[in-house]
């Protein structure tokens, strides 16, 4: 697997690794069974991204781009992070191979879970993706 | 990084060439180049480097010299060995048996020989990777011609009882084919006593140049050929002869079956000094594949929570080679066939390593291995929602 400079810095030194005791946005998405699972932990104040962690099980480019998610949403809006692409994630990684863009959708669907794991703890209506309306092929298993 | 080496432990992939050998080969690139066809004197040397060649193979598997036939490697073997048999036997049935754990040169010939009528039977494979011999006997039905189980699986190490299914398959009159690519130079051969009909080698796996095989082929099994052409090998495998690996092959044949005992006992050791270390050192750890009939030179390990291609991809930037059965490396989304077929979820075979040991390692580099691994599993490890999920669970 040929990765750009930018995914194998990424995936030796991953930013924003751990966990976030008092997180007020949790989401974990993915399935063990595909070989990738991504938690992620939301600090969010006055609709500020203030701090971002994340536990990720899965290739080199799934923890790169969990890496690159999380920086790329801290000190964000919610409204920013609701709207940052896998499309966005793999470009700031300078790209990654094609049969590895699956693995940054899970970055994108994480933060969209943990968000609207906040939404709902805050009385707030959750906000519909794409992934809940079921148009992705990520958990499509080939038996 | 400090103190970083480089450490080759993927000899099942492929492995070195040695200097005895490539100094064998150089010759028949520049000055004995002739076509072993023509006739004139200059191409007589190529015509009888072949012919030692051939003598080599049939040597090290007690066979005849006119019952080795060269190839383009171990999937040219195996798929002629399948089809070959297939297309001529088929008057007398379209049933063949295999397993589930072969190399995709058998399972993809044998799935395409499915499209073409013939029906194959994917024999299971317990915990261990080892085939049941009554279940292959429950399995041969008066349909059956051809029955291809592998000598020694190249992910997991697991040997077959070869003989007892060679002597099954001979009682029976059914044609028993070997892939014995993972075999050769790591467990003794003799397709007479083992009542072996063909069997498959490629000599980059013991120590000879890429992209040249061979196919033993008993005398009588009645078999098409595969590459239509020429008259080249007696006429059953047309274009001109690679003959620096052809060459090759022999004297690395050569080498690799002089001393098996010898050879093995070194690896072994080496193996065990490894893996007792690896047990040892990293908690949550499953050996897969069998405790004792296994090649001398293979690891294969699970780690649970984390997934194989990082591990690689870790391992690579403190120079160790080596390689994984997670989907994540396949590019597909299901990890190795053969980690599923002996009953390991999917998540267990995602974290699996495979380290196979050979002539290039040494003490040195088992205990480098042994001082950069178990922290690599363990950033991993500290990196994983299941592992978190794990130790919250268990506090
Ligand atoms: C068991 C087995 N069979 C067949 C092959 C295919 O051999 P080759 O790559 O020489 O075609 C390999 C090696 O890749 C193997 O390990
Ligand atoms: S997580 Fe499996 S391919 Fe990326």
């Amino acid at each position: 697997m040929e990765y750009s400079d930018k995914v194998m810095e990424h995936f030796m030194n991953p930013r924003n690794v751990g966990e976030i005791s008092d997180a007020n946005g949790i989401g974990e998405v993915g399935n063990p069974k595909c070989g990738d699972m991504m938690k992620i932990y939301l600090k969010i104040e006055d609709n500020i991204i203030k701090d971002v962690k994340f536990k990720t099980f899965g290739c080199g480019a799934a923890i790169a781009s969990s890496s690159m998610a999380t920086e790329l949403i801290k000190g964000k809006t919610v409204e920013e992070a609701w709207n940052l692409t896998n499309k966005a994630v793999a470009e700031a990684l300078d790209g990654l191979p094609a049969v590895k863009m699956h693995c940054s959708i899970l970055a994108e669907e994480a933060i969209h879970k943990a968000i609207n794991d906040y939404r709902i703890k805050n009385g707030l209506e959750p906000w519909e993706d794409k992934f809940s309306k079921g148009d992705h092929d990520h958990h499509e298993h080939h038996e | 990084m400090e103190g970083k080496r480089f450490v080759y432990m993927d000899h099942a992939a492929t492995t070195y060439v040695k200097k005895e050998v490539l100094e064998e080969m150089l010759p028949y690139f520049t000055e004995n180049f002739g076509n072993p066809s023509s006739v004139y004197t200059f191409a007589r040397k190529s015509k009888r480097a072949i012919e030692d060649a051939r003598e080599k193979v049939a040597k090290a598997l007690n066979a005849l010299p006119d019952e080795i036939f060269f190839t383009g490697g171990g999937s040219e073997a195996d798929n002629w060995a399948i089809k070959g048999v297939a297309f001529a036997n088929k008057d007398k049935g379209n049933h063949i048996i295999t397993t589930k754990i072969e190399h995709h040169a058998v399972l993809h010939a044998c799935e395409y020989l499915e499209k073409h009528g013939f029906e194959v039977t994917y024999l299971d494979v317990d915990e261990y990777g080892m085939v049941d011999l009554d279940e292959l006997k429950r399995a041969i039905t008066d349909k059956t011609i051809l029955i291809t189980i592998m000598f020694a699986n190249n992910e997991i190490g697991t040997i077959q009882p070869i003989a007892e299914i060679g002597k099954i398959a001979r009682e029976k009159g059914i044609i028993f084919h070997t892939d014995a690519v993972q075999a050769i130079g790591n467990v003794k051969i003799d397709v007479k006593e083992m009542n072996i009909d063909l069997l498959s080698l490629a000599a980059h796996k013991f120590y000879g140049p890429k992209g040249v095989g061979a196919l033993y082929i008993r005398k009588g099994v009645k078999i098409d050929n595969l590459i239509h052409g020429g008259g080249q090998e007696r006429r059953r495998r047309a274009g001109t002869e690679n003959l620096p690996g052809i060459v090759g092959l022999g004297k690395a044949i050569e080498l690799a079956t002089e001393d098996i005992d010898g050879h093995n006992e070194k690896i072994r050791k080496l193996r065990d000094r490894l893996l007792n270390g690896i047990m040892e050192k990293i908690p949550y750890t499953k050996l897969n594949g069998h405790p004792e009939r296994r090649l001398p030179g293979n690891i294969n390990v699970s780690f649970r929570f984390i997934e194989g291609e990082s591990l690689l991809l870790l391992l690579d930037q403190f120079g160790i080679c080596a390689s994984t059965g997670s989907a994540c490396s396949s590019g597909s989304l299901d990890p190795s066939h053969v980690l599923l077929a002996i009953g390991l979820p999917h998540e267990i075979a995602h974290g699996s390593l495979r380290l196979s040991l050979g002539d290039m390692n040494t003490e040195e580099d088992v205990d480098y291995v042994l001082s950069v691994l178990p922290n690599i599993v363990q950033r991993l490890r500290e990196m994983s929602p299941l592992y978190e999920k794990f130790m919250k669970g268990e506090k």
